[in-house]
């Protein structure tokens, strides 16, 4: 079962719930624990999971899309490289053909579509990935991509973390840790997702994404989804009566509470600081277990 | 001719952390001082018009960029558009029936269209959002609303922010105020280009400073110079006096710390800026960072950064 964990609204506590879920089922008993289990945190652009789990990382290759590149010996400058790009990535002026690799998708479809077999593709990395295991559990993975600086599109390193990460693990949890906002790289993570668990606090900035958010994972991409909201005790009720006439299960709260907001200072998993919160985890749990299969 | 408008980026890289109330409360100072006009260029969770009571002016429909879509009477299933996907956007019809594309994984690539030899496939050209502009008590507001998990976020966040610059051009108005997307990417890229100062606002966190260093990073590579402004500062000390070492150490001015108050939360719920809402210290350490920004904005003659990525 494939778990996402997101947001809409940036610094909701995704992490904080993908951290403390992950390390709640890890030390369930051999009965409830998932077969196999790990975190993949998608959120490339800025990745924080791995501050709090400090895994092992065993290995990382690099990840991007592949660019275009032209022999100019066998290049006619026919142009069709230019009419088939549907990103403007590829150009023809004269007798010079121009490559915007940060326009580029890596489709391919110029390469493809060359009458005079011109253009090779050159892997061009963006960014990386990285494996390995969380200490002081039993075998619990942990997957993350990371973007270079200065790059811009976020998908081809979800992409390549889900296909190297995903592999034999469907018989067990995987928890998505996703990154905020509502555009695609959200998308790119919660896709083949089972379930996606929505992080929101109850203001009005936190509603507002919220909103967006049941838009992506349930309209979009048809998820069942549930609710935490994190730091209750300030804010409005708005987000429980948006949650109520959506029917959107609220399945956590955790109260505004400033020994949570300085173990996350430090890097330290809620579940570990204050242990207390496992209880809930564990129910939060059985609730996306009977929702899926409900679905189902 | 009027002087070119100064911009005003407000980043963070780690999401949640004050953008919003930063740039509302900015919004409120400075239109006391000079004229503006103000993007919220975070499209895909846009939050700015919650606290600037807006009265809607306008709205335009934003698209961009292909969706394919396989007609079945027309689809020989071959499987030559899967073969041609790299974005396992198109799947097998069950049975043999015709194949399918899914329109959350589609990138709108047009490889498949090209390779079908049946011509089943059609570009559509669906809107991806809507923008808008409204006005507000401080300046003209541009912001957008991008569809449920839209693409091409970035194209909209240029559009936004080109409107907000060629209002404050045509009225000659002295600053454009941008409030950011989260994250490096492809959005924020698009607005930080062209930007004369990026105000990071920050929290003391481990997170908080991992993603600071990665957008200050984004900032340098495309000339634009970043100030810090640390909200929540002391939730944890610690945290913050490395952020100010980090900061001395790039040589990146700290020009502010919000300590932490719910009454923050209260200005959001009352739909203000926090600095129109209260003037607890939160709202005091605002206007002395605003002092402090308008002076490095505005004030003397250095123009680093102007406009070279636009």
């Amino acid at each position: 079962m494939r778990i996402a964990v997101a947001s809409g609204k940036g610094g909701t506590g995704k992490t904080t719930v993908a951290v403390s879920l992950l390390l709640t089922l890890a030390a369930l008993p051999d009965a409830d624990r998932p077969s196999k289990l790990q975190l993949l945190d998608c959120d490339v652009e800025e990745p924080n999971a791995a501050i709090f789990l400090k895994p092992v990382v065993e290995g990382q290759e690099e990840a991007g899309i592949m660019l275009p590149e032209v022999d100019t010996d066998l290049c006619t400058h026919c142009g069709r490289c230019a009419e088939v790009c549907a990103f403007h990535a590829i150009a023809v002026f004269g007798e010079k053909v121009l490559v915007f690799p940060q326009l580029c998708h890596g489709c391919g479809s110029c390469a493809y579509n060359c009458p005079s077999g011109a253009i090779k593709e050159i892997a061009n990395p963006t960014g990386t990935i990285s494996w390995g295991t969380v200490p002081g559990t039993r075998d619990v993975r942990f997957g993350q991509g990371e973007m270079n600086v200065g790059e811009a599109m976020a998908n081809p390193i979800i992409r390549r973390l889900k296909q190297a990460m995903f592999k034999d693990a469907d018989d067990g949890v995987t928890i998505l840790d996703a990154p905020p906002g509502n555009a695609c790289p959200v998308v790119e993570t919660l896709r083949d997702a089972d379930f996606a668990i929505l992080v929101t606090e109850p203001t009005p900035f936190g509603l507002h994404d919220l909103r967006g958010a049941v838009q992506v994972a349930r309209g979009e991409l048809g998820l069942p989804v549930g609710v935490v909201i994190n730091r209750t005790g300030v804010g409005d009720d708005g987000v429980l009566r948006f949650c109520e006439e959506e029917g959107v299960p609220v399945l956590l709260t955790i109260p505004l509470d400033r020994r949570i907001a300085e173990a996350y200072a430090d890097g330290a998993a809620l579940v570990e600081a204050i242990p207390e919160y496992r209880e809930g985890l564990v129910a939060l749990y059985r609730q996306i277990l009977a929702l899926v299969e409900g679905v189902a | 001719m009027a002087e070119d408008p100064r911009q005003l980026i407000v980043l963070s890289g780690k999401g949640g952390t004050g953008k919003t109330t930063v740039t509302a409360a900015l919004a409120h100072l400075a239109a006391d001082e000079v004229s503006l006009s103000i993007a919220d260029a975070d499209v895909d969770a846009a939050n700015l018009e919650l606290v600037l009571d807006v009265q809607q002016v306008a709205s335009h429909e934003f698209t961009s960029g292909y969706l394919a879509e396989i007609d079945p009477e027309r689809c020989i299933s071959c499987g030559q558009c899967y073969d041609a996907c790299r974005f396992e956007a198109v799947t097998p019809g069950e049975d043999g029936t015709s194949y399918r594309v899914s329109p959350s994984a589609c990138e709108g690539c047009a490889a498949c269209f090209h390779r079908c030899p049946t011509e089943a496939i059609t570009l559509l050209t669906p809107p991806n959002g809507l923008w808008y502009e409204s006005s507000t008590r401080f300046g003209p507001l541009f912001h957008a609303h991008l569809f449920a998990g839209g693409e091409n976020s970035g194209k909209l966040v240029t559009l936004v922010k080109q409107q907000a610059r060629l209002r404050a051009l045509d009225d000659g108005l002295d600053l454009v105020l941008v409030d950011g997307p989260p994250g490096i990417g492809c959005p924020v890229i698009s607005a930080v280009s062209g930007a004369n100062l990026a105000l990071m606002v920050v929290e003391p966190t481990l997170s908080g400073a991992h993603d600071l260093s990665r957008v200050v990073g984004l900032a340098d590579h495309f000339g634009v110079p970043s100030a810090v402004l640390i909200n929540k500062a002391d939730l944890s000390p610690a945290r913050a006096g490395e952020i100010s070492d980090f900061c001395d150490t790039r040589g990146i001015p700290l020009v502010g710390r919000i300590p932490f108050d719910t009454i923050v939360t209260e200005a959001m719920v009352a739909g203000l800026p926090v600095t129109e809402f209260t003037d607890a210290p939160v709202s005091q350490v605002l206007v002395d960072t605003w002092g402090i920004i308008r002076e490095m904005l505005m004030g003397g003659a250095d123009d680093r950064g102007k406009d070279r990525a636009s």
